[in-house]
């Protein structure tokens, strides 16, 4: 057995100084309760014991002012609590607008990453200090969670669906990247490592992958060879509604109703189109469902994300 | 010796109570079973409710309809039954647990012959599912529930058929302490209750979608 | 009625009352049946605990170098299943609550007595087929069965095993059905509701969660054999449906069910400590009341298994904070047990101590519950050894605890026999001392990111894995000392008075072993719960 011993994780993200904090209030506060607790159990058994001379006539067995008292003062510790850690999920839930996108596409026993400009990595994450990151993630089988304990994160990767994660680390240095919903046979070993990298190194990281095409080039790419440009096209004669800029507008529904345009409302447009029509158009798109894997409607959505800047390059790059 | 059962109760008509009472909580235990696939449904219902009603609009409502009136002609024998019972008409009791019997019967061969030419329409969730295209996903949940709901129900009325013969045989027999009126009654709450879970499917199923045009 | 220590007549005692194998296969004596499930439910307990101890065994070490993959997570799995569906949910409520929920309300039986004993058939026969099952292989879901491992991945025999826990549910639905009914029609004369022993308050309530929750339960199963079978497609999002969905109705059931797990559990504190004090329960009312709260708000939390599952933060945000609500009526419970401890007169027999070990460990599980119903903690927290230690605080440091000094507080009473004191303080001590040992540690594993139910970790979590596993084989000697010595008792113990303990309740004023019907006549009740009076001599039992 080494001699290594784990007990308090690195903290290296913003999430994780929050978490820590609370965490160190918390364990403060229970320590102090089963202290108590088991002091007055031990002290009460001491002191009432069989045999022992102590007062005990007229022992009350009821009190309504202590009994409120200790009923509505845990209750108002408890919503201290609750709205402190609240605050801080909600913080968690918030995802930063300049955050830097990493698509993930979990599957059993394995993690498949891929950056926007289409450098992929495989059980490895990537990323810069100081950035916040966001993760966009779905799962190609079962149900996983994508646990980084050092950042104090974790989100399930469901299947049929995207769940968004997002942290910014606050040091470099390699940490454990997890797997926390079991998913079969090699669960314990469906792990990796999350690289925090300087700025600078990481740019450079970054660049050395340049060679494929950036998710959204691959995107458009797609984009054509699927024929969606056939009916979503500039020059297409068919009424269909125009794509450009349509990530993350408000959109009209047939049935009435107004949504955001979001990647899980683009993913469900390519797969059951006709769940929420556009206002104003027929329901007559086909569906793709089954035919285009994660990794590459993740790259058509950001294709969508990205529009106009990715046809340039692409034909440039064909050039 | 095996010591012969304790009888907990006072009297017959404690004990009457306690029978009903009894019955009441696991008819609630089976709302909560039903709990689940109505959830479903409502869930879907509101998800997708145009696949729903054009689901919907596949089932045989003729059929369906006749079922009602199936099942609600059989509660009404039922009722009878069981006054019949408690007043002591016993032969009017055994022929009517019969004509109730003969109903729960014949709702059993109307929704065999529904399920079957269902089967042969493809509308099982199986492998060939009738549908494609886009709300084709929806369509075939809508088809699960009312394959689960209507045969989960089919069994308690099974179960239910079971029950009234027992006792009808039993009646004819003069067993009258064992077809007490006590659990005559018992037995046509069950009855009734399966009726009702009826009434319920009966528009969730039949008449989604069949309003206006 | 006897009351000193003469033997008792065979026409007197239930045990007596016919030994064939048969009279005892087709009794109706709730008594009896209470046995019948003690048995069986001690045998389910050792098979769960036999997978427990593989387990912990090959966590010693961070390589899998007892067990393949596969065989590890087939053994958490059955361990979960069968240490829930056929240890804990039934331990109490079916084992001792069969045998004194007519006894404490002055009743000859409980109102369908043919009823319970088809209970216990549907539960041995669920285990026996989830013990099969085990043994053709097993499944490897997990016990929370999540879609679309379930549904679509696992080759194990997971309809085999989901079958086994549905029969067994049906036990349950119609053991709550049973009590609830006895408790409203079968209370003796003055027994009113705010007369009962908190025992009964706690398996009445109990018995509500398990006639609302277990039928969804059974539904959930059977769309999850329909999804495998059929491949319908509900909660298969290639076919439209939702994981989620599945997560749901999970849920709905099993977060209600720990508290069929730990509020009997409180019953039995609640009849320990007044009768080992010499003084009634402080707060009797609030006592009562925090029962129903629990039981009520506990159908209300579910959601606070899936906040990283993808649900609306919005759903998580009222999930959390109805969490902190449940937690309330725990708190006041603990309160009053130390209030009911303060002026009384104390005396340390085992059940005392498994009791007293009771309010401690329930107490930290329940505050470290608190922490995992923290949004922003569980985020870290869940799906690692942190909510492992957590829920084994409160079904093992409490519920366990409490069966066990339930079983050693009635032991005269069901048997006839004492079993030795020396002995049962010692076990008491031991289990005490090793489930701390095995458990604590697994709060800082979690801490320190370790997620559970893996197989193989990375070296720098064996340090606490080895203190959890020695843990584990101390807690497994508090666990097989009782089995020695109070089946030594069985044969050899002592013949017991019908009062040893000088208890209050009308159980102890029947004869031990209790005759067939219990009661001669009815009992009439004129008094509260609880009637101690730490300066009095040895009372008589009430009449």
């Amino acid at each position: 057995m080494s001699g290594e011993l784990l007990l308090f994780p690195p903290s290296a993200s913003t999430a994780a100084t929050h978490l820590d904090r609370l965490m160190l209030a918390l364990t403060l506060l229970m320590s102090t309760v089963i202290i108590i607790v088991g002091a007055l159990l031990v002290v009460f058994c001491i002191r009432y014991r069989r045999g022992a001379r102590m007062p005990r006539a007229n022992a009350p067995s009821r009190s309504r002012r202590i009994e409120l008292i200790w009923s509505t003062g845990p209750l108002l510790v408890f919503l201290g609590i609750y709205a402190w850690a609240a605050h801080d999920f909600l913080e968690l839930a918030r995802v930063p607008a300049d955050a830097m996108p990493v698509f993930v596409v979990a599957k059993q026993w394995m993690w498949k990453l891929e950056h926007a400009n289409g450098r992929r990595e495989i059980s490895e994450l990537h990323v810069p200090v100081g950035r916040p990151v966001r993760l966009t993630m779905t799962s190609q089988d079962v149900i996983h969670s994508f646990y980084v304990p050092a950042f104090r994160i974790k989100q399930d990767v469901v299947p049929g669906r995207y769940t968004t994660l997002w942290f910014e680390a606050t040091q470099t240095g390699e940490y454990d990247l997890f797997c926390a919903e079991y998913c079969g046979t090699q669960h314990s070993l469906m792990r990796g490592r999350i690289v925090v990298m300087s700025p600078a190194d990481f740019a450079a990281w970054l660049d050395r992958g340049t060679q494929q095409p950036s998710m959204a080039q691959r995107g458009f790419a797609l984009f054509r060879s699927y024929g969606c440009d056939g009916c979503h096209g500039a020059n297409s004669s068919v009424h269909a509604p125009k794509l450009d800029g349509v990530a993350g507008r408000t959109v009209a529904l047939a049935d009435g109703r107004n949504i955001t345009a979001d990647d899980t409302y683009l993913r469900d447009s390519i797969l059951l189109p006709a769940r929420d029509v556009v206002a104003g158009y027929a329901p007559i798109m086909p569906s793709y469902a089954g035919q285009i894997d994660e990794a590459d409607l993740m790259a058509i959505i950001r294709y969508l994300h990205e529009g106009a800047a990715a046809q340039g390059d692409e034909d440039e790059q064909r050039h | 010796m095996n010591a012969a059962a304790a009888e907990p109760f006072d009297d017959v008509r404690q004990r009457a109570r306690a029978d009903t009472f009894g019955l009441w909580i696991f008819l609630m235990t089976e709302l909560m079973f039903f709990g689940p696939l109505l959830f479903g449904y409502w869930f879907g219902r509101v998800e997708y409710a145009h696949a729903f009603a054009v689901a919907s609009r596949h089932t045989d409502v003729a059929l369906g309809t006749l079922n009602t009136a199936l099942l609600l002609s059989s509660s009404a024998a039922m009722a009878a039954a069981v006054a019949a019972r408690v007043r002591r008409a016993t032969r009017i009791a055994t022929g009517l647990l019969l004509i109730t019997f003969l109903l729960g019967c014949a709702f059993l061969v109307v929704k065999g012959l529904e399920y079957r030419s269902e089967w042969h329409e493809h509308l099982f969730p199986g492998t060939g599912f009738a549908f494609s295209g886009e709300d084709a996903a929806a369509v075939r949940y809508f088809y699960f529930l009312y394959f689960a709901l209507t045969a989960v129900h089919a069994l308690h009325l099974i179960f239910g058929m079971t029950l009234l013969a027992v006792f009808a045989i039993a009646l004819w027999r003069g067993a009258d302490e064992f077809a007490a009126p006590r659990r005559i009654e018992l037995a046509g709450l069950y009855w009734h209750f399966v009726d009702i879970v009826w009434i319920f499917l009966y528009p969730l199923l039949y008449l989604l979608g069949r309003s206006g045009t | 009625m006897s009351n000193g220590t003469e033997r008792v007549t065979e026409a007197d005692n239930y045990l007596a009352a016919g030994t064939t194998l048969r009279s005892w296969l087709t009794t109706h004596d709730h008594k009896r049946i209470a046995l019948l499930y003690m048995i069986s439910i001690t045998a389910f307990f050792f098979i769960g605990g036999a997978a427990a101890v593989l387990m912990r065994f090959e966590l010693a070490t961070p390589a899998g170098d007892l067990v393949s993959h596969d065989t590890y997570n087939k053994l958490f799995t059955m361990h979960g299943v069968i240490m829930v569906w056929m240890f804990l949910i039934p331990s109490i409520p079916a084992g001792l609550g069969n045998f004194l929920m007519p006894m404490m309300i002055g009743a000859r039986d409980l109102a369908f007595p043919r009823l319970n004993l088809l209970s216990w058939y549907l539960y041995v026969g669920g285990g026996l087929f989830t013990v099969v099952a085990l043994i053709a292989g097993g499944a490897d879901t997990g016990w929370t069965f999540y879609a679309p491992f379930s549904t679509l991945f696992s080759n194990t025999h997971v309809i085999f095993v989901l079958f086994g826990v549905f029969v067994v549910g049906f036990s349950s639905i119609l053991t709550g059905i049973n009590f609830i009914v006895t408790v409203h029609m079968l209370r003796a004369p003055g027994l009113t509701w705010f007369r009962l022993p908190l025992f009964v308050w706690a398996n009445y309530a109990t018995s509500i969660i398990l006639v609302l929750a277990t039928p969804v339960l059974a539904m959930t199963l059977l769309l999850l054999a329909a999804e495998r079978l059929l491949g319908v497609g509900i909660f298969d999002p290639a076919l439209g449906g939702d994981p989620l969905l599945f997560q749901h109705l999970f849920w709905f059931y099993s977060h209600p069910a720990v508290y069929i797990m730990v509020l009997p559990a409180m019953g039995v504190v609640s009849e320990i400590v007044p009768c080992f004090a010499r003084k009634r329960v402080y707060g009797y009312r609030s006592m009562a009341y925090a029962i129903l709260a629990i039981a009520i708000i506990g159908f209300m939390v579910w959601g606070h298994h899936m906040f990283v599952s993808g649900q609306s933060a919005y759903a998580s945000l009222l999930f959390s904070l109805l969490s902190f609500l449940v937690a309330i009526p725990s708190a006041i419970k603990v309160f009053n047990w130390l209030a009911t401890l303060k002026g009384g007169s104390i005396e340390f027999a085992a059940p005392m101590l498994y009791a007293l070990g009771f309010i401690g460990l329930f107490t930290l599980g329940g505050l470290t519950g608190l922490i995992l119903a923290s949004l922003s903690a569980d985020v870290h927290l869940t799906d690692t050894y942190f909510v492992v230690a957590h829920f084994h605080y409160i079904m093992v440091g409490g519920a366990v605890m409490a069966y066990l000094g339930g079983v050693h507080f009635w032991w005269p009473k069901i048997i006839g026999r004492t079993y030795p004191e020396m002995w049962g303080r010692i076990a008491a001590l031991i289990a005490f001392f090793g489930f701390n040992l095995t458990f604590f540690p697994q709060f800082l594993l979690g801490y320190a990111g370790m997620p559970r139910r893996y197989h193989v970790y990375p070296e720098r979590y064996q340090l606490l894995h080895v203190l959890s596993s020695a843990g584990a084989s101390i807690l497994a000697v508090g666990y097989l000392l009782p089995l020695g010595y109070l089946t030594w008792s069985l044969f050899r113990g002592p013949r017991a008075s019908s009062n040893p303990w000088r208890a209050t309740g009308l159980e102890w004023s029947t004869s031990s072993p209790p005759p067939p019907h219990n009661f001669a006549q009815t009992p009439v009740v004129t008094e509260e719960a609880y009637a101690y009076d730490s300066s009095a001599d040895p009372k008589e039992s009430r009449a």
